[in-house]
């Protein structure tokens, strides 16, 4: 597949990303503790998530749900068997010195996801998903190195937390492509109710694996070694580091030249303060986890009705939904991408405006300058916003009636906002009234008797002159539309000639 | 009425119809264990306070006409490798000496629930590891039948205190034969249940798709009577079998007539003592005249029994016991771990807690079955060890087929002198030649003594049956010991 981002650069971009995500279930994936972030130290443990002798772990079918529901959502074939396999390896924050997890058989493989960026910077990638498996979470190591004393402190609250392993093929080709994919992972597993996805909490971690293809004399392609960048901590991270790395790949093969297979994968952790990756030590036999079958655990299986059941159930993906709205309401790709992009609610409140005021284009204008705006502003929720979509349309239907203009109308809703009032109190109460056509036919009358500079403007074929009135109209009564003055004072002018 | 002679059947009626109090049992019990103990090395640790404190509220309840357990006032042994909240669990290792859990075995459970009276952990092969019970961290068990000679393992202590008449009852687990091989060097009844008939949770895990909690005691009925409480569906135990639990007390009485007992000729090869191997052919004889009759059949790869098990047993303790790294709980090291032979403190740490805290045994199996998991060996070995188990399985299911149940020997020889296998692994490992296929299997096996050496030690007979066979295996052991009085020899004690 050609380079479709980076044309300019003498070389391919390979990226395939690695995404860990946990999963919204109310208890652990193999005993009853809490699934919850931000409790104290140790206080939501038992004696099977600490690994106590003679404990058992037993499946939370939730998980196994949601863990379904994502898959299966990422276009992936669903495995009617599927079994737990025990990961070994020794650390402080792995209690039981295994992860109980899913090696040769993950309940779900080879689905795809499409990264689209809104506003075309690159063309639509497709990514293949090699598999999605299900394990447990690790608790928490926290290193007291400020402390200078050495001293390690765990945390096991994480410790068994379901956690969905999603990895991609190496389809992505640059770093922007790679946020932007990440950015629709992150969108349809929220739109699922499967993960929150948050990067701070550490319900989604990702990291990446890169290296170049760089095509050289006589038609031969020299690879650079593969890079797995951990320790990014946002999506722009992601990309940043990755832009790093890319840039980073190519000078190291230009000065020594070397080459995949010439020197082992290597894990470079980023910096997101220095703007760098740098390598980590890490030890040669790292990886040999004697994987073998859960013997604590049965395998799971599932029937065909069962998976279909599943994909019955399924919301509208972000991407159907996006479609949905640029068809049904006539709204760009990308102002559909930014209702879609604030969550379903969002979108929710979005149509019933639409719906109400029979007008997508106008509803999707108020939504993104008006409620989005107030929605930053105030770093809540829609939920959260103060007036319905049912006030809003009352003061859109009432502009669309020729009542008062836009802007007042923004000052109506604006208000509305503020007081939490209806748009007819706010209305009344900010003395706004319609003015009724023989008012504004007499009071277009005084201003052009008393305006004869702007009359002869007018007449000498200079019709912006006619602002003037306006200005004037405004001043004498709040409540008159502007460009009902100006249609009212032209006629008259005209008819004075 | 002296307590201690009692079966447990006979003494959970006299305490139920009030012929002896549960602490009177639990006194003699205790009393037994503080004359002969110091002797027989059966016991970790003995509840004394807490058994009686258990046997008092038996006998208030019922003081208070309210109903009693099933196993009121039944003093019990349990083994040592079982989570009891009250008492420290160590498996016999230093890696956990004083280690308590905050949580009961779900077998624990159901005997308390069942106002059995809990007088103490047993001893054991350290991790259960071990066929000899000499590999203790707290010394190995004696024979109540000959102090020089072993009680056989992993459940030597279980099966010695019953042998000894300390307690009524016990507990053991057999992961390869733990159970069936002590039971039968220590001339008592032992009962590896099905696989996933007893919950394992609690069970401190050596062999996961191995383990099985089972009951001893002197009698098949007495096992049947604790079988009754302990076994049952448990939703934390993810293995363990949701099938409903026969009465099996009461399910002893019908004749054995038309039951058809197989016969394995190549279990009686060079191997096997003679005299074991006359007893064992007396049993068949026995269980004849009861009227089963008796049928050669072949378990074609039995004979990789033991080959496979020394496979799948060490690979699943490699990791199950990955968790004694000295971090949360159990031993760790207090040398200073600053030397520059390892990677890290943290590293050294890891070694140096481990190599303290397990016994030789222990770390052989591990260092096994981390071999054995290892990249590139896997599937010469594990993957291999499987395929292997499958076809054992095989060999049961086509063998039960014809027959009804398998008899045989327990194990090729009566109890060894202590220390005579301890250098050497190998014959030890296949001391469990007749009983691992068992556990392969999943499958159930008895264990119960069919007779005595000129020198006076028991022989066991072993029957095994296919999975949830519980009430027929019980039937027919019971069915040998209505007709024979072997069981009911006890050691001359001092
Ligand atoms: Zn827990």
């Amino acid at each position: 597949m050609p380079d479709t981002t980076d044309t300019a650069a003498p070389y391919q971009t390979i990226i395939g990303l690695e995404v860990h995500v946990q999963l919204l279930t109310k208890t652990k994936l193999f005993c009853s503790c809490e699934n919850r972030f931000g409790a104290a130290p140790n206080t939501l443990t038992c004696p099977v998530c600490l690994g106590l002798p003679g404990s058992l772990p037993v499946m939370n079918r939730e998980a196994f749900r949601l863990a379904v529901r994502a898959a299966t959502a990422l276009n992936c074939t669903i495995a009617e068997f599927t079994k737990w396999d025990r990961k070994n390896y020794f650390y402080p924050d792995l209690p039981k010195g295994y992860q109980i997890s899913q090696f040769d058989l993950p309940f779900s493989e080879h689905g795809q996801l499409e990264a689209i960026d809104p506003k075309g910077a690159f063309p639509p990638r497709m990514v293949r998903i090699l598999r999605v498996h299900l394990e447990e979470d690790a608790g928490k190591s926290m290193h007291d190195e400020a402390a200078g004393t050495g001293d390690s402190r765990i945390d096991l609250n994480r410790t068994g937390t379901p956690l969905l392993e999603i990895v991609s093929q190496p389809d992505l080709r640059s770093a922007a492509e790679a946020r932007c994919w990440l950015n629709e992972l992150r969108l349809l597993l929220v739109y699922l109710g499967v993960s929150d996805c948050n990067m701070q909490e550490g319900s989604l971690r990702v990291d990446a694996n890169v290296n170049l293809h760089i095509p050289c004399d006589g038609g031969r392609v020299a690879k650079t070694p593969i890079v797995e960048i951990k320790n990014m901590n946002s999506f722009r991270s992601v990309e940043r580091a990755l832009t790093y790395e890319v840039a980073r790949q190519y000078e190291e093969w230009q000065a020594t030249g070397k080459e995949l297979g010439s020197a082992p994968k290597q894990t470079r952790g980023w910096d997101d303060a220095a703007g760098i990756t740098r390598g980590q030590r890490h030890k040669e036999e790292s990886s040999d986890y004697r994987y073998f079958p859960e013997p604590d655990l049965v395998p799971v299986t599932l029937t065909a009705d069962q998976i279909d059941e599943v994909r019955r159930g399924m919301p509208e993906s972000p991407r159907a939904l996006r479609q949905r709205l640029e068809e049904t309401w006539q709204i760009s790709a990308y102002d559909a991408d930014v209702l879609v992009g604030q969550g379903r609610a969002l979108v929710n409140y979005f149509e019933t405006l639409a719906r109400l005021v029979e007008d997508g284009k106008v509803a999707s204008n108020w939504m993104q300058q008006d409620v989005l705006r107030t929605l930053n502003e105030r770093g809540i929720a829609i939920a959260d916003f103060p007036v319905a979509a049912e006030g809003l349309a009352t003061v859109i239907g009432r502009v669309k009636k020729g009542d008062f203009d836009t802007s007042r109308g923004r000052e109506i809703f604006a208000e509305m906002i503020n007081s939490g009032r209806s748009a007819d109190d706010v209305i009344s109460e900010m003395g706004i009234a319609a003015v009724g056509d023989d008012e504004l036919m007499t009071l277009c009358r005084e201003l052009v008797e008393g305006n004869p500079k702007i009359v002869a403007d007018v007449q000498g074929g200079k019709e912006q002159a006619a602002a003037g009135l306006i200005g004037q109209a405004k001043k004498k009564n709040p409540n008159v539309n502007p460009g009902k003055v100006r249609a009212l004072c032209l006629e008259i002018i005209r008819g004075m000639s | 009425m002296q307590p201690t002679e009692l079966s447990a059947v006979e003494l959970v009626a006299a305490v139920a119809n009030g012929d002896l109090t549960a602490v009177a049992c639990t006194q003699a019990a205790l009393d037994r264990i503080a004359a002969l103990d110091a002797g027989t090395n059966a016991f970790l640790h003995v509840d004394r306070d807490g058994a009686l404190a258990a046997a008092e509220a038996v006998d208030a309840k019922r003081a208070a006409g309210q109903p009693l357990g099933p196993l009121a006032g039944l003093p019990v042994g349990v083994k040592d490798a079982l989570c009891t909240r009250d008492m420290p669990t160590t498996c016999a290792s230093r890696m956990l000496e004083g280690y308590r859990p905050p949580y009961d075995a779900d077998t624990v459970a159901r005997l308390r629930a069942a106002d059995a009276v809990i007088i103490g952990k047993t001893n054991m092969d350290e991790f259960a590891m071990g066929a000899s019970n000499e590999n203790s961290a707290f010394g190995p068990v004696r024979n109540p039948w000959d102090p020089t000679r072993a009680t056989g393992g992993s459940s030597g202590g279980s099966a010695a205190c019953v042998a000894a008449s300390m307690v009524t009852a016990s507990i053991g687990s057999d992961t390869g034969g733990s159970i069936r091989q002590p039971a039968g060097l220590c001339g008592v009844t032992g009962l590896k249940p099905t696989y996933g008939r007893v919950s394992r949770r609690g069970l401190v895990a050596f062999a996961s798709s191995l383990d099985q909690i089972g009951p001893m005691g002197h009698s098949a009925a007495d096992c049947g009577l604790v079988l009754e409480t302990i076994a049952g569906h448990d939703p934390l135990d993810s293995t363990s079998l949701n099938e409903a639990v026969p009465a099996y007390t009461q399910l002893l009485e019908e004749p054995l007539a038309g039951v058809r007992i197989g016969r394995v000729p190549a279990h009686f090869g060079d191997g096997l003592d003679p005299e074991v191997a006359a007893a064992v052919e007396e049993g068949f004889r026995v269980l004849e005249a009861a009227g089963a009759t008796i049928h050669d059949i072949d378990l074609p790869h039995a004979k990789y029994g033991v080959a496979t098990y020394y496979l799948i047993a060490p690979c699943e303790a490699s990791s199950n016991l990955a968790r004694y790294d000295g971090v949360h709980y159990g031993h760790r090291t207090k040398e200073p771990c600053r030397s520059d032979a390892f990677d890290s403190p943290l590293v050294e740490m890891y070694c140096r807690s481990r190599a303290e805290g397990f016994g030789p045994e222990v770390k052989r199996r591990v260092m096994l079955g981390t071999y054995a998991l290892s990249a590139g060996y896997y599937d010469a070995y594990y993957k291999r060890a499987l395929q292997v188990r499958r076809l054992i399985r095989q060999d049961y299911q086509e063998a039960f087929s014809k027959v009804d149940l398998i008899g045989g020997p327990v194990s090729a020889t009566p109890a060894f002198p202590l220390g005579e296998k301890t250098d050497d692994p190998l014959a030890m490992y296949l001391l469990d030649l007749y009983t691992v296929t068992t556990n392969l299997a999943g499958v159930c096996g008895i264990s119960f003594p069919c007779g005595f050496t000129g020198s006076g030690l028991p022989v066991g007979y072993q029957l095994q049956g296919p999975a949830l066979a519980e009430p027929l295996l019980l039937r027919a052991a019971d069915r040998f010991q209505r007709l024979t009085e072997w069981h009911r020899r006890r050691p001359t004690t001092a």
